[in-house]
Order: C-alpha cells, then structure tokens, then sequence
C-alpha cells in the first residue's frame, strides 16, 4: 500500500445505486470479507484516476441515518470517523444520493456533512431523473450545500466519468474548509428536514412523485390475488431452473469426479493411499463442488429479484404469514431456496437486515426439505411404501414424499414460534421497508454478485468440508478389516465401532447397527447414506442398483424402523457443510451448536414417536 | 386520527410521531425515514392477509410498515403543505 494512495469511502441510502456505482469504478478489482468481529459484508477495490492517482474504495454498508443505528450504519458511521478497530479513516468521503430520491436522501447527505470530513455528492440516477423530468439546479445546490456536486449514471458505461474526474483533481485541504460543519445545521431531526424542504424548494423541479411505471407495475404486483400468483408463477420458474439446469450440471460433476477416481485408482497401487486419493479427497471435492452449480443457478435469480426491485414486494407479500411464526416477510426468499440447498439458503439471509430476524431463518432454513434428501426418500419408499391407489387418483407414495415435505415447514413453524416464546429479546423490530423503485438489472451487477458468491463459497468453505470429508474417510476406512474377515470391510473400522455404539442410542428409534452407521457419512452429505446402506448390506452391483438395495432393505428391517428413518431424515441435523455455512454466516460456534442440538433433539423425538406408534399398527 | 386506520389512497399530513416507550427505537427511525409533521402521505395499498403490513406514500418514496409500526403516526387528513 503505498503512500499516493487516496482512500474513499462510498456511502448513502440503500437502494441509491451505491453498489452498482463502485462496481462502475473498480469493475472486477474487488475484494469481499467482514468486518472485524461482525457480520457486516466489507467491500474494497481499487482503480487509478486519468490524472494517475490510485485510490482505493471503500463500499460502505448503506444507511439512513446515523441516530438510530442499526448493526450496518453503526460500521459505517464509526468507519467514517475513523472509530473502527483496524479501519483507517477515508481521506475523502463520496455520499451518493438517487437523484429521484432526493427527499430522502438530502437528508442523509446533511448528516454526512455533519460528521465534519471531506465529502463530495454524487447525484445518481440521472437518466431517470431526466426520463421523469425532474430537474435539478447543479451550481445552486453545489452552493447551498456547501460541497461539490457531480451528476453519475452508475448503470451507463462512462456514468461514473464526472466522478473519477472530481476524485482525481479534488484538493482535499480546499474540501476539508468546505465542509467544516457549520453550527448552524447541527440541530434536530426537524431541523434537517426544514433544511431539506428548503433545498428541494430552491433547487429540484419533479413533476411527479413517483414514477408512473412503478405506480403500474405495482398495481398488480402488489395486488392481493394476482399479486400472490405472480410471485407464485415466479418461485415455480427458480425452481424449474434450479432442477433444469443447477441439478443436471450438479450430477455431471459428481460423475466427473467419479470418473477421476477410478482413473486415478488404476494408477495408484492398493492401498491407503489411492483410498485417500480416490474416495477421500476426490470424492470429497466432487461433494463441495456438486453444490456448487446449484447455489449459482439460486444466486442468479435471488441477485436478479433483488436488483430489479422485486425481492422486496415479495417480502411485502408475505410479511404477515411470516410473521405468526417467528420470522419476517424477508426470510421467505431464503427458505424457499432452502428447498433446493439449504447453504444459498442460508448465505441468502444476508438480505435480511435485522439480525435478530435473520440468525431465527437461519436455524429454520435447514428444516427445509433438500434436493439431497430425495435420494433416500426415493430408497426407502421405493422399498417399503406400496404402490396403493388412495381415493382413487392419488398415490400412496407420492403423498408420503408430500407429508415428509410438509413436516419439515410444519417444523420450521414450530421452531420458528418456539424460538419467538425464547429468545431473551422480545422487542419489537421493525419491517420498515422501502420499496425502491423498479430497475432493469445489469449484467456486470448480476455477474459480480454472483462472482463473489461463488468466490465465498469455494475460498471459506472448501477447506472446512475437505477436511471433514477426509476426515470422515479416513473413520470409515481404518481400522482396515483382519486377513481372513468375512463381513463388510466398514464394520471393522471406526466408523464400524461408532455405529455399533450409536444404535444403543437409536435403538429405540428401531435402527439397527447397519442403519446407525450410515448415518455418519450421511452426515458429509445426506445422499450417501444411499451408498453406506449399499456397502453395508455388500449389494452387489453397486449403489447404483437401487432395486437391489431396496430388496436387501425389506428384508432386514421393518416398515416402522423404515417410516422412522424417514422421519429422522426429515428434521436430522445434516449435513456438516450446511453447519459449517452457519458458522461462516454468524460467526460463531454458539449458533452451529444450538442448530445442532434443537435439529438432534427434534429428529429423535419425531422418529421415537413414529417407530413406537407404527409398531402398534404393523 | 393514526396512520395504520387512514383509508387506502386518501391524502393526509403527518402530525406527530409518538413513542409508545422511552428511547423508542422505531419511532426514531420513523422521523429519520421523513415522518416529521407537515409532511404529506398517504396508504397506497395493503397487504393479502389481514391489510398487514401497509404501502405508505411519503415524499417519492414507499415504506412498507407493519400495522404497529404504523400505529406511531398521527395524521390529519386532508392535502399537505
């Protein structure tokens, strides 16, 4: 870092344009992390100006004021004043306001100056502006403000231009002196607004107050009927997406590393090490990197709903039914993906800004029934749910699938009303939403968004699932079995011993050893319980003959032990790679426990319950 | 007459922000968000179930409020300043 460098810090309302704006600047020269010791996203990049200057941005967490400060505007308050442990304070601060916003966002720009540093405005948005006729008096508010005002179009190539030419040529001695508070304006919340009205009277002429396109679209998309069937129409597209596209490209990469396995066992001699090779550490990146098609395919549409506007609305949609259990209308979009993966799930709640709100979706986001799921359920009813006709037109086995699904929300509703009776914070929090007007997104936003979710996910995460995949290995391949054994080579190792002292705990779930060894892997990742039962049972053909599994099933345990397998499948605390995103997203080990614990706990007592009431029927 | 009970689409003016305890934190984001008295609003529409929350007009911006957060502010119908 040398010394040239100037620092910026780009602040302002949400929805102002801010992001898309330091992406205009900094284009794919990013770097995304925390800040110290808190959940707030941190974003840094750097560019040079023409006049050769480099400055490295700073992309605030946006805010609406400064009094009333939630987690995001306290960081970005403290960074400004260089109050932040480990932050350096910016030389120069770039309050970015939406030129169409500019009741509201005036208001913020006031309270910027305030803080007493070099600030300079860029008025944003100005093609909307214009396209709605508002005009706005540039010299005239540059004079009453007491900064220097530039106009930007984050979303247009070149929009940024008036802006990098004002940070490569502003004198910061000169703009210090400009900005000195004036005593004057240091007054209350009435105060700024007064100041505010008196700055619009002077300098902004806007014919209209809202933009008569969002005034039509939101007419039906905020309509109580076809409002709810649009959103409806819309979640039913992600998921087609998501199994169309995310679900095939997941499998062709678990066959890839499949493959890349057995060409790699052909040249490794027997042994522990084409083991680690081939089912440790192979097997293991096929795992991390399968979830990794389907967590884009999720992010594409959750950066697209969020950019155009949309996510919002939803939100808005669906706040009260959230509500009445615990959680808020934001958390929906989340839960929904949760369906598909429970890891975009969870790294999706970063939309929900108030904490409190956002740690209960993440503990109830794994309850949702995962795509990983479907291969054991597909086993097991295969093997013991009969084909029957129920009333004639519905399947038997299709509605246990559905009940399975509809236990895990009805379970998320009740760990969601139950945490609310809990928690030692019952105050009120707010939903206080705006809804920003309506935008086309931009592909470079979308693309960078989804960059650095991909970016996170693979950096922070493979290493952690890695490691536990290796590990997991390595438990169900040591001790190897005694020269002469005949049992399946899994039943003399650790994982063997584990299972066998797991199923005094399960036992009166009715799983036997077999099944309560399966349920270690299965832990590394829920579809190879699958291939455990099928080395444990030594089907032949493989855990590619489902048939043959099943077969194998029927004839060594019951349907209740089955049906009792199937419920702990549905609330069991699965898989490690969803626990260690709970981590990474809240930053503590409290949370992964009690995750842990509420799903063991939930899990065992709903399978007990199931085993002991369908023993009595079968 | 308080905002969460204004009719749909009738125009009014904010009157004041109460706060139904000490060091309320959601009426003070209330006033910083432009609830400050003079300042002309209006509900733009209700949400599907129970009309909760609701689409409140202020200045060129929407907020979605929750029939209790809506609950703080005291209105006076008719056009603003």
């Amino acid at each position: 870092m040398s010394e040239a460098n100037l620092r910026v810090a780009l602040v302002g309302n949400p929805n102002c344009g801010k992001t898309a704006l330091f992406n205009q600047l900094t284009g794919a020269r990013q770097k995304v992390a925390n800040y110290a010791g808190v959940t707030v996203e941190r974003k840094e990049g750097r560019f040079t100006t023409p006049s050769g200057r480099h400055v490295q941005l700073l992309d605030l967490p946006g805010a609406y004021s400064f009094d009333s400060a939630s987690p995001d505007e306290r960081v970005t308050r403290d960074v400004l004043l260089g109050r932040y442990p480990g932050e350096a304070m910016p030389d120069l601060i770039v309050c970015v306001a939406d030129a169409t916003n500019l009741r509201l966002h005036l208001r913020f720009v006031l309270e910027v100056r305030r803080l007493g540093r070099p600030v300079v405005l860029a008025l944003n948005m100005m093609d909307a502006a214009r396209r709605r006729g508002i005009t706005v008096n540039v010299p005239e508010l540059q004079r009453r403000l007491g900064l220097q005002v530039v106009e930007t179009v984050a979303v247009q190539r070149g929009g940024a231009r008036p802006l990098i030419d004002l940070i490569g040529l502003v004198n910061m001695e000169a703009s210090q002196t400009l900005s000195a508070p004036n005593p004057e304006t240091l007054g209350k919340d009435e105060d700024l607004h007064a100041e505010v009205r008196a700055l619009l009277a002077a300098t902004v002429a806007m014919p209209r107050a809202t933009d008569a396109r969002d005034d039509a679209i939101d007419r039906w998309a905020l309509h109580p009927v076809f409002g709810l069937a649009i959103l409806t129409l819309v979640m039913f597209l992600v998921f087609q997406a998501v199994y169309s596209v995310g679900k095939p490209m997941t499998d062709a990469i678990g066959d890839g590393f499949a493959w890349l396995g057995t060409q790699a066992g052909a040249w490794l001699p027997d042994g522990p090490l084409r083991s680690l090779v081939t089912d440790g550490l192979l097997g293991g990146l096929g795992t991390v990197l399968g979830f990794l098609p389907e967590i884009l395919v999720l992010f594409l549409f959750i950066l697209l709903l969020e950019e155009s506007g949309y996510l919002p609305r939803a939100a808005f949609l669906l706040d009260r039914m959230m509500v009445s259990v615990g959680l808020t209308g934001r958390s929906f979009i989340p839960l929904l993906s949760s369906f598909a993966c429970a890891i975009p799930g969870v790294m999706g709640t970063r939309s929900i800004t108030d904490p409190r709100d956002r740690l209960a979706t993440i503990l109830v986001a794994p309850l949702m029934t995962c795509s990983a799921r479907l291969p054991v359920y597909a086993l097991l009813i295969g093997a013991f749910i009969p084909m029957h006709r129920v009333l004639g037109v519905f399947n038997l086995q299709g509605l246990v699938l559905l009940a399975l699904y509809l236990a895990g929300i009805a379970g998320a509703m009740l760990v969601g009303w139950v945490f609310k009776r809990l928690r030692r914070d019952r105050g009120e929090h707010a939903l206080l939403m705006e809804l920003p007007s309506y935008r086309l997104p931009k592909t470079r936003d979308i693309g960078i968004g989804l960059w650095e979710r991909g970016a996170i996910f693979l950096k922070r995460l493979t290493g952690v699932i890695l490691a536990l995949t290796v590990l997991m290995w390595f438990i169900s391949t040591f001790p190897s079995p005694p020269a002469g054994a005949t049992g399946p080579a899994i039943d003399y190792t650790f994982a063997g011993y584990i299972g066998r002292g797991l199923q005094y705990i399960f036992a009166p779930l009715g799983f036997n050893w077999q099944i309560s060894l399966s349920l270690i892997p299965a832990f590394a990742a829920r579809e190879t319980a699958v291939a455990a039962l099928a080395t444990v049972y030594a089907v032949s053909g493989g855990d590619a003959d489902t048939a043959g599994l099943g077969h194998a099933l029927a004839a060594n345990f019951s349907l209740a032990s089955a049906l009792s397998l199937l419920v702990w499948f549905a609330f069991a605390p699965q898989c490690m790679s969803t626990l260690a995103v709970i981590r990474r997203e809240t930053r503590s080990w409290r949370n992964v426990a009690i995750s842990f614990g509420y799903m063991f706990v939930m899990a065992y007592a709903a399978s007990l319950l199931t085993y002991q009431i369908a023993r009595w029927f079968t | 007459m308080r905002l969460s009970n204004l009719p749909k689409g009738t125009p009014a003016v904010v009157e004041h922000v109460q706060d139904t305890h000490a060091s309320d934190a959601i009426a003070q984001r209330l006033r910083d968000l432009g609830f400050v008295p003079g300042e002309p609003v209006r509900v733009v529409t209700c949400g599907p179930w129970g009309a909760d929350p609701i689409l409140v007009q202020i200045g060129s911006t929407r907020f979605a409020l929750r029939r209790a957060e809506a609950d703080r502010v005291s209105v006076r119908q008719g056009a603003g300043l």
